[in-house]
Order: C-alpha cells, then structure tokens, then sequence
C-alpha cells in the first residue's frame, strides 16, 4: 500500500505515487567523526555528490522522474525535453541550496514537484527550505516531504508549505494523517496562514 | 497577569491530547526511543538519574495563587511533595512517571499552564526580570511584548527543529536583570527619541560550554517588528548552525564564525522579505495583551508607614530580613518582597508542597494573588504593602522562607546537579549547603554584603557559574568529582565573565576556598566596595596567591 499523503484543497488522502524517485549511487565517503561521536547532520553547502555519482545515476528512460538537484544541474540539457513535457521533478537535501536550484532552474513552476530529502528527521532545515520555496520562490507545485518523514513532524511540515509527504514504511500512514491537524487554531503566521491568531480573529 | 482566551485554551488543550497519544504510541513501541526523545523533551521531559524530570512552563517567571496551589498539588501527588524553581524561571519535579506526564499535563492546562517547549532544540521560556512592572527604573514594562513573543514562539513551524536550544530573554529597566547579554536573543526595550517603543537587539550571547557575551546587531527595531526581525535572525541559525557538533550548535558559535557584520547582513538581508508580513504586531494586539498587565489597583500610600518603622526599630531579626529582602517599588508605600528558598542547609530553589500552598496564600492575602519566580531560584511578592510586611515575614518566617540572605553568598545560584541531573559531572547542592553552614553566622554574612554565589555541576552552566562573583563548576575527573573555581563573573549592564583561578579543588575543600578568597576580599576592600568591585580593582593575583599558598608550601615540602 502507499505511503503517500497528499492534501488536495486541505483534505488529505493516501494516494498513489506517479513519480519515480531517482537515488544517487551509493557514494564511497567515509563515516565522518567529530569530538568521537559520528557526525549525523551535514553542514548547509557541504559538497557530497561526486562527478562520479552524478554520472553514474540511472534515470529511467519513461515516465515522471524526481532526480537530485546536482543531477538537474548537471544533466539539465539531456532532460530538456521531458522538462518541457512536465515530467522531471528535482529532489534536494536539506543541506543544499536554494540559489543552486534557482540558478539552473530561473521558473521553478516548471517544475511540476520538488521535494526535500530529509536524511534525519530531527533536521529542522526542512521547515525553513519549504518556507523559503513558498514564500520567497513563489513555488505553487507539489511540494514533497521525503525520507525520515514522520508524523510527529507532520503538523510543521503543512504549516511550512509541503502539500505532499512520503511517510517512511514502516510506520502506518493512514494513521499518520490525524497529525495534519494537531493543533486547529496556531498562534503565528506561516506559509499555510499568513495570518497570526490576532489578525484572524477578534481576540 | 495574562488570561487565556479560548484559542490559547485549546492550543494547550491540544497539546495534551497530542502528547497523551506520543506517550502511548512510545509504550506500545511505535516510536523509538531516538523517536520519541525530541518530543518528550520538547515537553520538559528528560530521562534522568532516577526518574524522568519534568519542566513546567512559568512563562517570564510569573504566577498566580492559583496555579502556585496547583503545582503544589500535583508535586504531592505525582512526585515528592516539593520542587525546583531554576535559573530560567520555571518549575521542575524531579520524580514524575513518564506514564503519568499526560495527566499532569492535563491537571495544568486547567490552570491555563503547559511545559511546551522547555527543553529541546527550540525557543525556550522567554525569561524577564522579575521586578517587572513594579521596578523605580523601570522604563517599559515588558511583559506584554514577552506574552506577545511567547504566543509567536509557541509550535513555530519553521523554528521546531533547531540546530540547538534558543533562549530569548527582554528587559525594559535601566539595570538590566534579565542577563540579556548571556541569551541568544537578548531584547532590551526602550523609549526613543520620538517617545515611541523601540529595541535594541542582542544577539549570541550564552553561557554553558562556550560562555559568550551577545553583541549589538540592531540598536534600533520599532517594537511592532519584533516578530519578524527574531524570525530572520532564527532562520539564518535555522540554516547554518552547525548540526554537525552539538557543542558548536549554539547560535554564538555562528556569529562568532562569521563575524557579527557579516551576520548581521544575512539578517537583515532576510529581513528584507519579512519585514512588514503579517507577522508584524498590530497596535491592537499589543493594547489587548497589554491590558492583562495593567498597574494593580494600588491604594494612596504615604512613603513612610510608622508600623513599620517602630518594627524595624524594635526587632532586629525583622530589620535584618527587611533589609535583604524588600526592594524599591514604583508605588509610594509598597515593596516588592522576595521570599527566600535558600534557607540554609536546603537545595537552593527547592520548596515543598507546603511552602507553595503557603506561599500562595500569602500572594492572594498580601499581593493581589499573583508572584513571580527569580532568576536567581527565589519566589516574589511584587506588590506588599509596607504596613503588612512584618506580618508578612512572621507568616513566611515560620514556613521557612524568611532567610535573610537575598543577594549575599548564601543566595546562591544553583543548578540540580550530580544528585538528580544525568548530564552532571558533579554534585551541586551539597556544595552548596556546605558553603551555607561555613557561612551561617549572619553577622558576618551581613558584613560580607553583597555577593553571587554560582554553582553548576557541569558545563551546560544551569547554574550560570560564568557570570557568578565567585563561581563553581562541577567537573570529572578520572572518574571523581571536582570542582573549578571562577572569580569575577556578573550580571547587568557591566556583565562579564569570571575567570578560572587555577587547579580544581576537591567537595571537603571548598567550603575553606570559599572562606579565603573571602578573607582575601575583607582585608582588601576599600570602606564600602563590593567583593564584585574588589575583584575587579585587584584582578585575581591576590586571591590565587592565598587560596593556592597551603598548596604551594604542601608541594614546596614535598619535593624537599
């Protein structure tokens, strides 16, 4: 069964995913250690994609395909054609940058979904770079949680800007979609509500 | 003090039925341990040495009776009858059941109170100084923008998730009591040439591993941006801190790296996009929250009131505590009171089931029914009347709680430590209470005057060690406790940083550390200077010298 939530015009549903995402090639970097602990989080503008892997990626030859952003960067011209057709999506880490997508890609409404990766799901980046998609890019397309998406995470993942979560599998989806709305009447502003709690309502 | 409307009612209503669910989904084992833990802990709720601690809310450090009572009821009923008041304004138990958090937290929202966002990596209890409204050289009240800031920072979606903690604290006096410059963002409010509300807005400051002063990025932010212009400083940390090392996560360590200029230009560069967004405060909003701090319904007072005077004239264990524990009011006839929870022989800021009950009785009788919580683990009465404070002191006397050691070093500042707090390296509070007996004739004590005392048992500085006039911190090693001493630390406009006197010391040897560096002081001081001024006349030389001169010659024998 899916494991994948959308909202259409706020009502959630599980729904079947019409996008195949396309993985980098496993990379050969070592486990990286700080003060002997492993280093979870990479920092913002570390570059981890190696020309080899960006070579090395297999895109399928049909259908909608959701590829890395240095994969888009890199081979945009041999996507071009499926681009036009509307069917190449770009998928980033929550440790890339938005300037990069924009550079190669100045109208990102081309693009009929974006999705930000999250390796873990206590990375807090997610929220800031589906804000900045909404609010500073003007992105109206689906916007996609991927990775360690939880649903405890749910709630500000919506209020962020994402319209579509790829929930991990081994967890219930259908169960998951009650977090959507966790809390019915938020304080502040946000992508989803512009307007905080004092300007909706004559408190 | 601020009342819920039926949206603040059901955000915390909601928040109890949410984290009910969380609690069952982690029994039942539908969430990992690694799973559950940011969200218990963006409850309050840690794992500790015997049982989970629980960290309620008491926003900005105010309190009514009522919910005084209520924390004393659920403290004898789901933990040991008694808590602990910290240094960030709040409320801990530290023997709840993890099975028994959903209930307490249920019990709370009753009293319009939560423990949203305590602990975790996200913005924290926004903390004030705790004479706020009723302080002389207060300029602006500032809790209202706090009540405003604390509504914002409530379930932020963008900001729930951070590389690490984020503590904002706001002050609108003079003399800053609210250590704005040891806080992420440090708020201080002011009235501007044209009259109108303005802020001048630090930033990076904080204490634990890395102690930092914060620095200027804005002198100047009309009030009603306060929202937006924080959302652009937490969302440039929000995208660079660094994730990678948890002790280089703090907001400091970003500023540092990129130099406060070119911080300040990511900022504000942000700040571009979110300036004037819905997000700005209205005129209304303010004047709505505004209304819940208006003044109290004082009565016309005389400055002087002659019970009061022949009390003090007569029983000089009255005028002793009166002396530490009244300060100034901007009402003529009124003081604020601070009730003390460091009686001697005690863990600083820890008071029973009992004392609250009590303490709230005394609030609703002498103090219009609210009090507030000190940053420095001591409980306040804002508005007593001169005339009933010797009837007030004899009912807090007999509770415990009429110590007449405010601000002196006795008062001391301490985290709960090795004995309860699983990140410690070393026990705390019986340093603390060793020092207290060393130091228990009050004579001496009152001779000694005024001086913070900051104790923490390891480097996350609950204690806020740095910025005590002497201060200890609790550290490992080879596996045995011992302890490091600073000397110079402070609080307010002139904040600073102590500096380590040299090698550790071991728990018996503190206490006559702590009498020397004492001794030191008294034989040095010029009339009335403070230890704190005395410190900083002579630098540490001199106290090195005699603190270390037993250990020296011991060495200098030894070798011989």
């Amino acid at each position: 069964m899916s494991h994948l939530i959308t909202l259409q015009a706020d009502v959630a549903k599980i729904t079947e995913d019409a996008w195949q995402f396309v993985a980098l090639p496993p990379s050969q970097q070592e486990v990286r250690k700080q003060a002997g602990k492993v280093v979870l989080f990479k920092l913002t503008g570390e570059q981890t994609v190696t020309p080899e892997q960006i070579a090395g990626t297999l895109i399928p030859a049909n259908g909608k395909v959701m590829v890395p952003l240095t994969v888009f960067i890199a081979r945009k011209t041999e996507l071009q054609a499926r681009l036009d057709q509307h069917e190449v999506g770009v998928w980033l880490d929550t440790h890339e940058s938005l300037t990069d997508l924009n550079q190669a890609q100045e109208d990102l409404n081309a693009l009929p979904i974006i999705a930000v990766h999250v390796e873990r799901f206590a990375d807090g980046r997610i929220f800031s770079l589906g804000t900045l998609l909404r609010s500073r890019y003007g992105f109206k397309n689906e916007l996609r949680a991927v990775g360690d998406v939880l649903r405890d995470q749910l709630f500000f993942l919506k209020r962020s800007g994402f319209n579509s979560f790829a929930m991990r599998t081994d967890r219930s989806a259908t169960e998951a979609i009650a977090s959507l709305n966790d809390f019915s009447q938020p304080y502040q502003g946000a992508v989803d509500e512009a307007r905080p709690a004092f300007r909706r309502y004559n408190r | 003090m601020y009342k819920y409307d039926e949206i603040d009612q059901s955000l915390v209503d909601e928040r109890v039925a949410q984290y009910r669910d969380q609690t069952k989904r982690y029994l039942v084992g539908q969430l990992s341990d690694d799973e559950f833990r940011p969200l218990r802990l963006q409850n309050g709720l840690y794992i500790q040495r015997h049982a989970p601690m629980l960290r309620i809310a008491v926003p900005y450090g105010m309190l009514s009776s009522k919910q005084l009572h209520k924390l004393a009821d659920i403290a004898s009923k789901y933990d040991k009858a008694y808590g602990h008041f910290s240094t960030r304004q709040n409320m801990q138990l530290n023997w709840p059941l993890l099975e028994d958090v959903p209930d307490i937290l249920a019990e709370l929202a009753k009293v319009e109170m939560h423990a949203i966002q305590t602990s975790g990596n996200c913005i924290r209890n926004i903390t004030t100084d705790q004479f706020a409204g009723v302080a002389p050289d207060e300029v602006v009240d500032p809790r209202a923008m706090a009540e405003v800031m604390r509504q914002w920072s409530t379930f932020h979606p963008e900001f729930a998730l951070l590389p690490r903690k984020f503590k904002i604290a706001v002050s609108g006096t003079k003399q800053d009591r609210a250590i704005v410059q040891a806080h992420d963002i440090g708020m201080e409010f002011y009235l501007d040439a044209q009259q109108q509300l303005a802020i001048k807005v630090w930033v990076g400051g904080g204490l634990g591993r890395t102690p930092i002063l914060g620095t200027v990025i804005r002198e100047h932010l009309e009030w009603q941006h306060a929202l937006t212009y924080c959302e652009a400083i937490v969302r440039v940390y929000n995208l660079h801190g660094r994730r990678d090392n948890a002790y280089k996560a703090r907001i400091k360590i970003l500023v540092k790296a990129l130099g406060i200029d070119e911080f300040k230009r990511q900022v504000e560069e942000e700040w571009v996009h979110l300036k004037d967004a819905p997000n700005t405060i209205t005129e209304a909003e303010l004047a709505r929250v505004a209304q819940h701090f208006e003044p109290m319904p004082y009565e016309v007072l005389a400055h002087h009131d002659a019970s009061y005077d022949a009390a003090i004239a007569s029983n000089p264990a009255f005028a002793a505590w009166a002396k530490r524990s009244l300060h100034a009011h901007k009402m003529p006839g009124y003081r604020a009171v601070t009730l003390s929870l460091k009686t001697h022989g005690q863990a600083p800021g820890d008071a029973s089931s009992e004392q609250m009950h009590a303490v709230a009785d005394l609030a609703a009788q002498y103090s219009f029914g609210e009090l507030r919580v000190s940053h420095e683990q001591n409980l306040i009465l804002a508005d007593v009347k001169l005339s009933d404070t010797f009837a007030l002191w004899e009912k807090a006397r007999a509770q415990g709680l009429a110590s007449p050691n405010i601000g002196l070093l006795t008062d001391i500042i301490c985290c709960p430590g090795g004995d309860f707090c699983s990140l410690a390296n070393a026990k705390s509070i019986p340093i603390a209470q060793a020092i207290q007996m060393q130091f228990d004739n009050l004579d001496y004590l009152h001779d000694i005057g005024e001086l913070e005392l900051n104790i923490s048992g390891c480097m996350n500085a609950c204690g806020h060690h740095h910025i005590g006039h002497i201060g200890i911190l609790g550290i490992d090693k080879d596996g045995s406790e011992w302890y490091q001493v600073t000397l110079g630390g402070s609080q307010g406009n002139q904040a600073s940083l102590g500096t380590v006197i040299g090698p550790s010391f071991s728990a018996e040897e503190m206490p006559h550390v702590v009498e020397k560096l004492i001794s030191v002081y008294l034989s040095e001081r010029n009339g009335e200077e403070r230890f704190i001024d005395t410190v900083r006349r002579l630098g540490i030389a001199p106290f090195k010298a005699h603190v270390y001169a037993d250990k020296n010659a011991a060495k200098a024998e030894g070798i011989a």
